[in-house]
């Protein structure tokens, strides 16, 4: 018994001594908002004040903890208030998994320090680490949360920095996957291969089973349907339990549900594994005689394409300059701070699950095909989500504890700890590139020949897209008369690699955007300018033969010209100083296929306005901008919208939070059914197109002139949802599908934008400073700046950790120790530059802008470090010691 | 038996130390290698008053149970200011308000940010145990990765600085490929005594290079005398010392060119 006091009130907890505090915190006293990312001090999530002082709660015995003072995320101070109104004020707080966290390690730091400078935020914050933000926008809200302030008007207009309108939970503890537990819930625990390649025999089961604790065991006899997922359906080949052999580090090859609060202990689970021989390279899996992972799939190749216009190699041949390289990158893993966690349940005949998803309609087909259920018996309700960033698109535990509810009519949880999200979720591709860039005597690209190979790993997941997408955006954003583009993803026995903010498309401009510095210094250009003189414009056909409209490009390299002029000035007189730029452009939403987002708003006969967005926020703020878009296309302000979140039973299918699809997609159908409910009310009051709505807790009115008169909804028959008046509005992006060639317009909408980099490289230790990045992105019309700055800056914090130091390695980076991402002080600070080309595809003009912001970053580093140091880096991360290697070479 | 003790009174602690129970300090390189909870029997050292905090009588004895905050925070004498910027850079400050000087010694790791510094003020642990107290150099103590000279039924309950250690100034760098939570990739700290202009005496320590943090006395001696501004690095000598590995975090080629530089520069930042 050990008695201790919580935010201010005396708690007594009845449990084992050595338990975690985070543990007891979350499982035994009921407070959710601590939470957990990794159980190792690695995270900062747990950040909590004993007696005062930030400590991570997953370090500290419950014991230790009698008589003291614990302060958690849930505390009501004056201090706590004040620093939660400055992560909203600044944008802060993205996802919310880590911001619990952050608060509490920013009230150590503000008690002593009440206003601190960016530097001592970084010094004390340096322990918690952030996936979203970049971390810019914390420091600032750390930094300015004593200080006075205007309340700023709630302006929910489009073009408004509106706060989150799902912030208030953001900054108090919000309820991710993990954060639900069923009454009475069987705890789920997985048995995964530890081998890359394994056989494995099942002792005695039954004997396992019937240990006192032990609920049942589960493994791929059991699954009642087809035993294989996937996100693209005809490729689907992933089993939720693998029947022998594990083809990868981590499957899952058995479940076994424990009572709860029984001791889940696997140590004795009765398997025998024999490790076999691995497939670990691509070139070892396509090497002449390789034995294959899916017998149907041959030279062990997933799938290829490819994207032919012109002849290539003419165009090179007459090239005046023609530079050529090869690059590789690794697997690159999410580690977003929440690992995959969710519950399930029955509710009737509904098999019911809660869990951290990009993507709720996939979930429920998936899930629904591997249980044998039809789909209306399957109710996806996503939880808040702790970051995605790709990974979450694919189904994890779903079919898991969907299968361990289903067999034994009971609630279930599962909560994978860091090292099973690390092992069995999908990576980031490994990427081969090689291939030659021409242009002629003045600068202008002639030509480009790329061949990528890509490590698909185990299973199909996302590689399908990974080898179309990459072609269509081999070439930049670039007039590319001749192409030849070739991809390809092959199976390994590595990670299954999946989506990842870009698709493939940032390891391809590692490769060209490095290439293009080669060439504009062939030719005597300055890299800026070079690439000014290429941008796609207005009316430029793209290698796919697809003719352009609003192209964003020439005006974000052009919004560059000041500072790069600034910057490279100054490099000029310090040595080992570099400034680097890099282009991108994205197609937003799916190549070539359809990829449809549903909205409704219905009004109640009260006048309630609800708003059904079934869009996932993972913290990029869908939640705000298609609220705000519908509401500024309805004609009131975003308060007077109740919102709906994502769930298959109460919203229509907004498609997954991918692609960069939400803001222009979903967002296009809430205008349109924005539009559609304004026409429909105008119309019941009989009013003209001018005409002002104002909507209120009594009702909706409508203004003419000086006449305001309510509209009457009460005597309306219920429609089928029980609303009085609702509208539904579907928008799927026009494309044309690629011919043999790659020819056609795979994308309604392009985003497009340009960064530079300045920074220094320590000429004896390769160690790379960071002084500032410049990101100019054209996003059509910036629904909300502050989040879009947020996505900025983020993307930017993600392409620092591809470029410089991420790189998975499966078995032995399984933690956030060994696998780095950026902390506080390696993002230095960033300007962002909106552009705004409005697409008339998009929303008020809006464009995707989430995964575009990370592509130009880790070329613009690699350029900057060659123009610091001479050095030609073809690894990514650019660690070190391969900086070093590389200026060596350089100068041997 | 109780699977949690966390005594007040030293006797008691080397008693039950004595009885199979494990000694758990900080807990931040505990916890991470556990499951839901720590194996145990579990004794807790932290309520220990003789394990905490700074005694300068006879030279300087640092409790084992001190924090790297109280380090980071406390007065002391140029010569620990490379200790000072080790518990800085001891992962965050969750980290350093927990974990202890002490466990971070006896989990022995090869990249444990407090061991160089403390290598280089020649430091030595105070293990107490059925047997009585008995006092060992540091350097011999450290046996191997994750090894260290303590038997399993000592505490080890302070760290003695040798009066004659707390002279000279000192300087501490770890590198790594990020800015905070960072595994070295190669550690230095460096304690010179200099007198009109020149080293009088030298002492480097050198981390996460070879199966445990090393002094380089080769290097040592060859730098007495030199101004430190002008100093000039043998790699051999650095090199012959330590035999560099390879391994995820670089390769054994860069480690040894970096601690040639690091050295340099903290010698420099010394004199200066």
């Amino acid at each position: 018994m050990i008695d201790f006091t919580l935010n201010g009130k005396t708690v007594t907890a009845e449990v084992a001594p050595t338990l975690r505090l985070s543990e007891v915190l979350r499982d035994h006293l009921g407070l959710t908002g601590t939470k957990v990312g990794c159980d190792a001090g690695d995270c900062g999530a747990c950040t909590v004040l004993v007696d005062g002082r930030a400590q991570c709660a997953c370090l500290i015995p419950i014991g230790r903890i009698a008589a003291c003072h614990v302060q958690t995320v849930e505390a009501e101070t004056p201090l706590l208030s004040r620093l939660r109104a400055s992560f909203l004020r600044h944008g802060a707080a993205q996802c919310g998994i880590c911001t619990p966290g952050m608060l509490m390690a920013a009230c150590d730091l503000l008690n002593r320090t009440p206003h601190p400078t960016p530097a001592q935020v970084e010094q004390t914050l340096g322990g918690v680490l952030c996936r979203c933000t970049g971390y810019r926008k914390i420091i600032e809200a750390v930094t300015k949360a004593n200080s006075a302030f205007t309340e700023p008007e709630m302006v929910s207009k489009v073009g408004a920095s509106l706060q989150r309108v799902d912030g208030a939970a953001k900054v108090s503890g919000d309820r991710f996957g993990a954060d639900l537990t069923p009454s009475g819930a069987v705890t789920v625990k997985a048995i995964r291969a530890p081998h890359p390649h394994a056989d494995f025999v099942f002792g005695d089961l039954a004997a396992f089973a019937a240990r006192p604790g032990v609920a049942g065991i589960f493994t791929a006899k059991d699954i009642p349907g087809r035993n294989a997922f996937g996100v693209i359906p005809a490729f689907a080949d992933q089993p939720a339990i693998a029947a022998a052999p594990a083809r990868f580090r981590g499957e899952c090859v058995a479940l076994v549900a424990f009572e709860p609060g029984a001791p889940a202990d696997l140590g004795e689970f009765p398997i025998t594994w024999t490790a076999l021989p691995a497939l670990l390279s691509p070139a070892a899996a396509e090497a002449q005689g390789a034995p294959l992972l899916h017998p149907h799939r041959r030279e062990n190749r997933l799938t290829q394409g490819r994207v032919v216009k012109g002849d290539a190699g003419q165009a090179l041949a007459g090239s005046a300059h023609v530079v050529g390289g090869s690059i590789t990158t690794s697997h690159v893993e999410h580690a977003y701070i929440e690992p995959e966690a969710g519950a399930a349940w029955m509710e009737g005949d509904t098999l019911v699950i809660r869990a951290c998803t990009q993507a709720p309609a996939m979930d429920r087909d998936d899930t629904a095909a591997v249980l044998g259920l039809p789909i209306d018996r399957l109710r996806i309700v996503p939880s808040a989500v702790g970051g995605g960033f790709g990974s979450k698109l694919d189904v994890s535990l779903q079919p898991l504890i969907g299968l361990v509810t289903l067999r034994t009519g009971r609630p279930s949880r599962m909560v994978y700890d860091r090292a099973e999200s690390m092992t069995s979720t999908t990576k980031r591709h490994p990427a081969e590139i090689t291939g030659r860039i021409g242009c002629d005597a003045t600068g202008r690209i002639t030509g480009m020949e790329f061949e990528g190979r890509f490590d698909t790993g185990a299973y199909s997941s996302w590689g399908p897209t990974v080898a179309n997408r990459v072609p269509v955006h081999a070439s930049g954003p670039y007039r590319t008369p001749h192409l030849t583009a070739h991809a390809r993803a092959v199976h390994t026995h590595g990670p299954v690699s999946g989506a990842f903010r870009g698709f493939g498309v940032p390891q391809a401009a590692v490769w060209q955007e490095t290439l293009y510095d080669e060439l504009a210094a062939k030719v005597g250009l300055d890299p800026l300018e070079f690439r000014i003189l290429n941008a796609l414009r207005d009316g430029d056909a793209s290698g796919t033969g697809q003719v352009l409209q609003a192209v964003g490009i020439g005006p974000c390299l052009e919004a560059l010209r000041p500072h790069w002029q600034r910057a490279r000035t100054e490099a000029a007189s310090q040595p080992f100083r570099g400034v680097g730029v890099a282009s991108c452009w994205y197609g937003c939403g799916n190549t070539a296929l359809p990829n449809p987002s549903t909205i409704r708003i219905g009004v109640t006969a009260a006048g309630r306005i609800v708003l059904h967005q079934g869009a996932t926020d993972i913290g990029q703020g869908s939640n705000t901008v298609i609220a705000q878009i519908a509401a500024e296309a309805l004609g009131v302000p975003v308060q007077a919208l109740h919102l709906i979140g994502p769930d298959t039973a109460l919203t229509p299918d907004a498609g997954k939070t991918s692609a960069s699809r939400q803001t222009f997609v979903s967002g296009r159908a809430a205008q349109s059914a924005g539009l559609a409910l304004r026409a429909a009310l105008l119309r019941l009051a009989n009013a003209g197109e001018d005409a002002v709505l104002l909507a209120d807790d009594s009702g909706i009115h409508v203004r003419t002139g000086s006449d305001t008169r309510q509209i009457q909804l009460e005597g309306l028959p219920a429609d089928a949802l029980g609303y009085a008046l609702s509208v539904e509005e579907t928008y799927d992006p026009p494309t044309l599908p690629l011919n043999e060639n790659g020819q056609g317009s795979p994308y309604a909408v392009y985003g497009y934008g340009a960064q530079m980099v300045e920074l220094s490289v320590d000429p004896d230790l390769g160690m790379v400073t960071l002084h500032k990045i410049t990101a100019a992105h054209d996003l059509g019309r910036a629904i909300n700046p502050m989040l879009a700055e947020g996505q900025i800056e983020g993307g930017i914090a993600q392409g620092i950790g591809m470029a410089l130091m991420e790189e998975y390695v499966s078995g032995r980076t399984d933690n956030l120790h060994d696998y780095l991402i950026p902390t506080f002080g390696d993002v230095p600070p960033i300007e962002s530059l909106l552009i705004e080309v409005p697409d008339p595809e998009g929303p008020f003009g809006a464009k995707g802008l989430g995964e575009h912001v990370l592509i130009p970053t880790a070329p613009a580093i690699l350029n900057a470090i060659r123009h610091a140091t001479g050095a030609r880096l073809t690894r990514l991360p650019a660690l070190p010691h391969r900086i070093l290697a590389a200026m060596k070479g350089q100068i041997g | 038996m109780t699977p949690y003790v966390r005594p007040a009174n030293l006797s008691e602690a080397i008693a039950l130390a004595g009885h199979g129970y494990r000694p758990l300090a900080g807990g931040t390189d505990l916890y991470p290698g556990a499951g839901r909870e720590l194996s145990g029997p579990v004794l807790d050292l932290t309520a220990l008053s003789e394990l905490r905090g700074f005694d300068a009588t006879h030279g300087l004895r640092i409790g084992a149970c001190t924090s790297w905050a109280a380090i980071a925070e406390a007065s002391l004498p140029p010569a620990l200011r490379a200790l000072q910027q080790a518990a800085l850079q001891v992962g965050g400050r969750q980290i350093q308000n927990a974990g202890t000087i002490g466990g971070n010694i006896c989990n022995a790791s090869p990249a444990a940010d407090g061991i160089p510094p403390l290598l280089a003020l020649n430091a030595e642990l105070e293990f107490a145990g059925p047997g009585g107290k008995r006092r060992i150099a540091l350097e011999q103590a450290l046996l191997g990765p994750r090894k260290i000279a303590r038997a399993p039924d000592e505490i080890l309950i302070a760290v003695h600085i040798p009066a004659a250690a707390l002279t000279g100034r000192s300087a501490f760098r770890k590198l790594g490929a990020r800015s905070h939570l960072v595994i070295s990739i190669v550690m230095a700290a460096v304690n010179l005594r200099i007198e009109a202009g020149r080293i009088m005496r030298a002492r480097i320590a050198v981390g996460s290079c070879a199966p445990t943090a090393r002094r380089l006395p080769g290097l040592e001696q060859a730098l007495t005398g030199m101004t430190p501004d002008q100093v000039v690095i043998d790699p051999a000598l650095v090199i012959a010392a330590l035999s560099p590995l390879d391994d995820i975090r670089a390769t054994a080629a860069y480690r040894s060119a970096a601690v040639v530089t690091l050295l340099s520069r903290l010698i420099r930042e010394c004199g200066a």
